[in-house]
Order: C-alpha cells, then structure tokens, then sequence
C-alpha cells in the first residue's frame, strides 16, 4: 500500500528521545520518520504490529495509553494515533502515527492492522475509531460501532460529515449577532422525524430482532452436552434502565446457571458527540462542556483541558493560581471517592446508609466549591493561564480558610474513620468483595486501565508522580497501592487515596496563606483565544478515576480546535469489565461494574 | 471475632440516630431546628452536626454571590412611573461570542441613518440550552449582563415560554446590588477607577482627585484578594 503524500517538510519536526531514537534505529529511518509536531510517522501501515511488539517487548513500553484518529481532509488521509507508556515506571508516552487514505464519507478505509493482539486494551478505543472515522481494523475481535448506534449513517467525526441541524463550521455562529432578531429553537430546523438519516439499504422499519443479533454475536452460546438435567445457557440484558448500571448502561450477559460466562458492555445512550461539538467550539467553550464528561469530578476535568491548552498556548500559571487547583482537584477527589464508595456500597446492598454518610461531608467540599466557582457540580473554574475567581471571603457565613482547615483537620479525617468503623471490617462486605472480580497486575496493565482499578491491582502509576504536572512534584504523598485486584481492594484504595488527598490538602492551606492577593490567572482574561502555532498537545491528568488525556491539534491563528480528543477513564475501564466478571455470579457483576467507578457522561461522551 | 464488624458498623449508626435528636434538643429553646434562618446556618456550615435536610420550599438555602443561573440584563434603576431603566448593554456582541452554547441573540439597534446604534433592539436567550456557565457576565466589559439567582423557572409550557427577551431578562442595577453586594460594589469601584483614569488629564486640581484616586485604589486592592 502507498503512504500518502503531504508536504510535511515545512512543518517543525518532532524532537527524537532516546526512545524514540532507539525505535527508528530498529526499524530504520525510512519507515519510522519523526512526525510533525510529535511522535513518530510509520510509514508501512503493515509493520505497525512488529513496531508495537517491540515497543512493549523490548522498550518496555507495555500500555497503550491512548489510541485515536485526525481526520486530514485536505491532505487526504487520516492518521491513526497511539500513545504508548511505560507501567509502571514514567515519563512521557511515545507517539506513533500511521496514516490510511480516507476515501469517501460513508465507506470504511482501507485496512490497518489492529493492535488488539498485542495490546487487549485498544479493543474498545479501535472500535470507537471505527465508529467514529470508518477506520478498518484487521483483525479486531469484535470490529462494531460502540458509541453510535447500527442505524447511524457515516463516521462522525470526520471533516466532512454534518450533522441535521448543521449550521456553520465553526462558533461563533454569524446569525446570532448583529442580527440575531430572527430566534429559533434548534428543534425548529431538526423536525422529530426527519432528523435522521439511515445507511443505504439499512431499513428502520426492519425486524427489530435482526437489528440487534450482531450484539449478541460476539457472545459464546452453546448447547450443554453434559448427561443429566439439560441446560441452556441464557443471554440476559443488565440495563440499560437498570439502578445498578449508575445510568443508561447495559451489559449483555450469558449465564449458565448464575455463573457469568460472557459479558459485553453496550454503551452510547448518552453519546453526543463531546468531541465533534468540541470541534466546532472555541478554545475556551470547551471548559464547561468538559464538566459534562465526569460530572462528579468537574474541577479535575477543568485542570486537564488547562493544561493541555497551556501546553500547546505555552501560557505560564502564577503560583497561586496552581495552588488553588491542587487544592480543588485533591477535594474533587475526595468527593469523588465518597460517592464511588457510597455507591459500590449501594450495589453490594447496604442501600443508602453509608451513601447517606458519606454524602454529609461531600455537601461542605460542594458548598465551597459553590462559593468559589458558582456551581455545584459543573463548576466551570479553570482558565488557560489561571483561575476564574480567587477563594472566596467566605463560605456559608465561615470565613474561607477557617472553613477548609475545619474541613479538612477535622470533618473529612472523621468520615474516613467512620467509614472505616461501618464498612472495613463489615463481615458482609468482606464476603461479598474479597476475592471478587479478581484483575492481575499483567492483565490491569495490557487493558489498558488506569486509576485507582489499576493501582488496586498492585501496579503503582499515578500520573502525578509518573509525569508530574502543576505543583506535585513539591508535595509530599504516596501513592497508594494494594496488592490483590479484588473488589474489596478497590474499595481500600479509595480510602487510601482519600487519606493521601487530605495530606496534599494539609500541605497546600499554608501556601494559600502565603499566597494571599497574589495574582490568579496570567494575562488577561481572554474569550477569543488564537493558536500561536500550529501543533498537538496531549496533556493528562490524573482524574479520580483514571487518567484523563486531552488531545488537541490546532492550526496556526485558528480560534477552534482542529482535533478534540478525549481519552475517559471510564470508557477504558470498562475494556476490564468482561474479563473480570467471567466465572462470578450474576450478583457479583453489579459490585464489579460499582467497583470500576463509572460516569456515563464520560463514558459515552 | 465473627459479627464484631456489623456491631460496630451498627454503633456507627445508631451515633447518627442519636445525634440527629441531640441538636433538636439544642435548639428547642432558640425557636427550634427547622424553620429558622439562624439554626438554618449552623446546620448547613461546617459545624453542622444531624440532619441536615433543607425543607425545600418552606426553607431556601442562601445562595453565595457567584452562584450563577439563567442571565440578565442590568439596566439603570427606572425613573419614577416608568417601568425600565436605560439598557447598559450596548450591543457589542461579545457575549454572544462567548457563549458556548450559542444561547444568546443579539439585534443591533439601527440609528435612523443606518449606522449602527449601541443599544440592543432586540436581546434573546434560549434558557432550554442556556449552560449557566457565566462567559457572559465574565466577559462583558460594560457589567451589563449578570447571572441571576433566581433558578425557579419551571413553566407549563416550554413552547412559548423559554425563550427570554428583553423585556423578560431585564432587572434593575438596584436588583443585582441586593442579589451580590460586595460584587456591585467592587464593580463600581473599578468603574469609578476607570472614570478616574479617563478625566486624568483634563483635571487640573489634582489633590482632592488624588485622594479620592488613592482611595479608590487601596479599596480595589481590598477587593482583588477577593475578586468578586
């Protein structure tokens, strides 16, 4: 296959570490060329399984981080992206591109290898490049749409696909001012009924059931041979209305008897589209649409897009702005972690009660951030370069800092302890979760997980320490780890990290004092951000729940984002979900999925 | 020993049970737990101790000053028998720019030659797509456009009734000085800033100017801890 041709050689060349240097050694500098920007540009779409064998065999670079596609549509092609880290271990990931002639906006392209054989966790982020770019991946297990649904015509993401109510490319949209007297509801130009459009020959009105076998497809069924009483195996859908899938999720079970024999996740009912929209956004309208992604961790959200802007922007944070962050995104966590274990609680059946608790102390951390930010959940706070607002004088009649430091000395220390009094050593829940949904180091790692799933499996990355960002590096914390992978220590990592959070708190509260009326944001506060340089820039975070990477091209003086990409931490996790569950009883499954910590809105985007 | 955990989960338990009467007995003599703004405070702060349920809609929790629901439109307090106030918007477009959702809509007001007027003829928000995350007011270099408190806006019919206009979104500057005190009065601190620096070079007296500037600026220092 011939590799598309661009004029790429005026464009500023990636920087080679050793790594990278080391791979094109291995390969040659033919094949393996520094890309623009960053990473490196295989040339031979078909030597991508050797490359990637390598990376993880002898570099050591042993998980795919990241796995996504750019649309070019001028240039003709589109560039699969992999980001591949070391685990455990740190620095940053390596970047390797490949690049597939685009065709026409329905077709799929032509084949590239899929890298599911040498790392399992790329099944669910490929499949999501399939959906959204036609991209044809050989060799993928279970090559389906995950995100969009069977009757979706085109790939969404691509340049030149339009969704129903198009309106213009890019926002700000021209009718809205100076004319803006002609208003109208975007349901008025997007009629129910004649929004949709189907793929050729793809009959709405068809037989349902034939419409849904293919996902039951990738499911094992079979007929038991056994002598004595005859058997079936039964498919079960869990959902997608279902309490204990924390939202509109479902999982398509076989059973045989109770015992779980396969298990996939059906996702995308609240899929729309997060990264299109962020496309047609502004640099800056994209902050309150990433707290929609992980609605219970807004803040943290905030704090990656900041800084993957800042990254590609090259903007400086003055101190106290960093200070501030690491003090909203350590409570976020907390407040995260008490509704995760509020909730694993509720599947495992002790209903409300610790939820209930827990709740009581998360109420303060979401007065404060009410005082701070505005909002409550989806707080809308960071700004590239710095903060929004500065602390406030007070919060609910206490005087700011008087009221964190009763916060965190003394509220948040107490609700771990009783926590720990009510759930730890409950014998109930020890029987329910010890030994359950056991993941092993090997398969946390190639799966792609991250977040407190990985760190319970005893593989000890956290990107605040593997590739420090904002002010961690300075601060004093451990990074919790627990050694079995069971249900029972997910739920003690998450104690465990609440406890490192309220250590960071404790370290950041003098710095804010000596901090005080220093200045939040550097620059000007900005709405019309421009690009000032052509580029990418993907920035991570460690999220509550995992590590959370925004990937961000822009063109040099573009005022929007050329590509948006999300990696959620939820939407991999899950990836885990059907190896851990197989062999467990059906109850079994419900603690699981509560023991990933999922968020729709993230996963589905 | 086998049940020790359930015990103490269960004395865990039966701590809360007690305690959400203690603070009844508390506040038996002060008027009582519920229904009183003062106990409201005390249990929602961070020393609350009980229950702490707000009895929506008999009891409201306060809203902090940068709470932030639906936009409106700040106009000068209406001269008497007059329903509004001049328009501070002046049309310039910029929160329309801003917004994410693209929410807002903007008709230039015309002056009878063509040219362009800076007052809005018409101002439209669609509050069903409205985010309520705040760009406007952020961005708004003439504090024309506020974040409201007001969230209750539930209506029968959707149809009709959520698109706001102008006359909808338009509340008096003496309305945002009751919702966000310290925030108005910072904004007319940097206003009056602003006009102080512009008459700079005409006035010619300067001492009683220069007192008044210093005073300015030591209060808007004050306020930029706190940047409300």
């Amino acid at each position: 296959m011939s590799t598309p041709t661009t004029k790429t050689a005026s464009l500023p060349l990636a920087q080679l570490t050793p790594e990278m240097a080391k791979l094109q050694e291995k390969f040659g500098a033919d094949a393996l060329v520094a890309a623009p920007y960053d990473g490196l540009l295989l040339n031979d779409p078909a030597k991508l399984l050797d490359v990637a064998r390598y990376c993880r065999d002898e570099l050591d670079y042993n998980m795919l981080a990241n796995a996504t596609a750019v649309d070019y549509a001028k240039e003709g092609y589109i560039e699969v992206v992999h980001q591949m880290q070391r685990v455990p271990g740190g620095g940053s990931p390596i970047t390797l591109k490949v690049r597939v002639p685009r065709g026409d906006a329905v077709a799929p392209t032509e084949p590239i290898p899929s890298l599911v054989s040498v790392y399992p966790g790329a099944e669910f982020q490929e499949r999501e490049a399939y959906d959204m770019y036609g991209l044809h991946f050989q060799n993928h297990p279970d090559l389906r749409r995950i995100l969009t649904w069977d009757g979706f015509n085109g790939h969404p993401l691509r340049k030149d696909w339009k969704e129903p109510f198009f309106e213009e490319e890019y926002k700000p949209f021209g009718s809205r001012w100076p004319d803006g007297g002609n208003v109208m509801r975007v349901e008025e130009h997007n009629p129910y009924g004649k929004n949709v459009q189907y793929p050729p020959g793809w009959l709405p009105t068809g037989d349902e059931y034939d419409v849904e076998t293919d996902v039951y497809l990738g499911l094992s069924y079979s007929r038991d041979t056994t002598p004595g009483l005859k058997t079936d195996r039964v498919t079960v859908n869990l959902g997608p209305q279902h309490p204990s899938t924390h939202g509109v999720f479902r999982m398509v079970v076989t059973l045989d008897g109770e015992t779980v024999v396969d298990l996939k996740p059906v996702m995308g009912y609240l899929h729309r589209n997060h990264e299109q929209i962020g496309e047609r956004n502004t640099f800056n309208m994209n902050m309150p649409y990433t707290d929609r992604l992980d609605y219970l961790s807004s803040m943290s959200n905030n704090l990656g897009y900041a800084i993957t802007i800042e990254k590609l922007f090259d903007l400086t944070v003055p101190e106290r702005a960093e200070w501030i962050r690491i003090l909203m995104v350590e409570l976020t966590r907390i407040c995260n972690h008490l509704w995760a274990l509020g909730f694993l609680l509720n599947d495992l059946g002790a209903l409300q009660t610790p939820m209930l608790y827990f709740y009581l102390e998360r109420e303060l951390i979401l007065d404060f951030f009410e005082s701070t930010a505005g909002a409550r959940l989806l707080c809308n706070y960071m700004r590239f370069g710095g903060l929004a607002y500065d602390l406030p004088d007070d919060v609910r009649g206490t005087e700011t800092l008087k009221f964190l430091e009763e916060l965190i000395y003394n509220r948040l220390p107490k609700v771990l302890d009783q926590g720990d009094d009510l759930i730890t050593g409950n014998e109930i829940v020890r029987a329910r979760a010890i030994g359950v949904g056991i993941l092993t180091p090997e398969d946390a790692i190639a799966l792609s997980t991250a977040g407190p799933l990985l760190r319970a499996s005893g593989v000890p990355y956290d990107i605040r320490r593997a590739e420090p960002y904002s002010y961690y590096e300075h601060l004093d914390f451990d990074v919790a780890v627990r050694y079995n992978g069971d249900i029972y220590d997910r739920y003690l990592i998450r104690m465990d990290e609440m406890r490192q959070s309220l250590r960071i708190l404790e370290q950041v509260l003098p710095h804010l004092r000596r901090t005080a009326g220093g200045p939040i944001i550097s620059g000007k506060p900005e709405y019309a951000f421009r690009a000032p340089r052509t580029g990418a820039s993907y920035g991570r975070v460690e999220n509550p729940k995992g590590e959370l990477g925004y990937y961000v091209t822009a063109k040099r003086r573009g005022g929007n984002p050329e590509r948006y990409h999300v990696r959620a931490p939820s939407f991999i996790n899950l990836t885990a979900l059907g190896p851990m569950s197989r062999g467990h009883k059906i109850a079994d499954v419900v603690a699981i999925l509560g023991s990933i910590d999922i968020v729709l809105g993230e996963v589905d985007r | 020993m086998y049940g020790l955990g359930i015990v103490k989960g269960m004395g865990v338990v039966l701590r809360h049970f007690v305690q959400s009467y203690v603070d009844d007995l508390k506040w038996a003599g002060k008027g009582g737990r519920y229904y009183n703004e003062e106990a409201l405070m005390v249990r929602q702060g961070p020393m609350g101790q009980g229950i702490k349920t707000v009895f929506y809609p008999e009891e409201k929790l306060p809203m902090p000053e940068r709470f932030r629901f639906v936009p409106f439109l700040v106009t000068d307090d209406p001269p008497p028998g007059q329903r509004w106030g001049h328009d501070w918007c002046t049309s310039c477009g910029i929160c329309a720019k801003a917004c994410p959702p693209q929410c807002i809509w903007i008709e230039r007001g015309k002056q009878p030659n063509g040219r362009p007027k800076p007052e809005p003829e018409k101002f439209f928000i669609d509050i069903d797509i409205c985010m309520n995350c705040g760009y406007c007011a952020e961005f708004c270099p003439f504090d024309a456009i506020k974040m409201d408190h007001d969230y209750e806006l539930a209506s029968y019919d959707r149809r009709t009734a959520h698109i706001h206009d102008k006359e909808r979104l338009s509340k008096p500057l003496s309305y945002w000085r009751e919702i966000a005190p310290k925030k108005a009065e910072a904004e007319d601190l940097a206003r009056q800033m602003a006009e102080a620096a512009k008459t700079k070079k005409k006035d010619k007296d300067g001492e009683a100017r220069e007192a008044r500037l210093a005073e300015v600026v030591t209060r808007q220092l004050y306020y930029q801890g706190a940047r409300y």
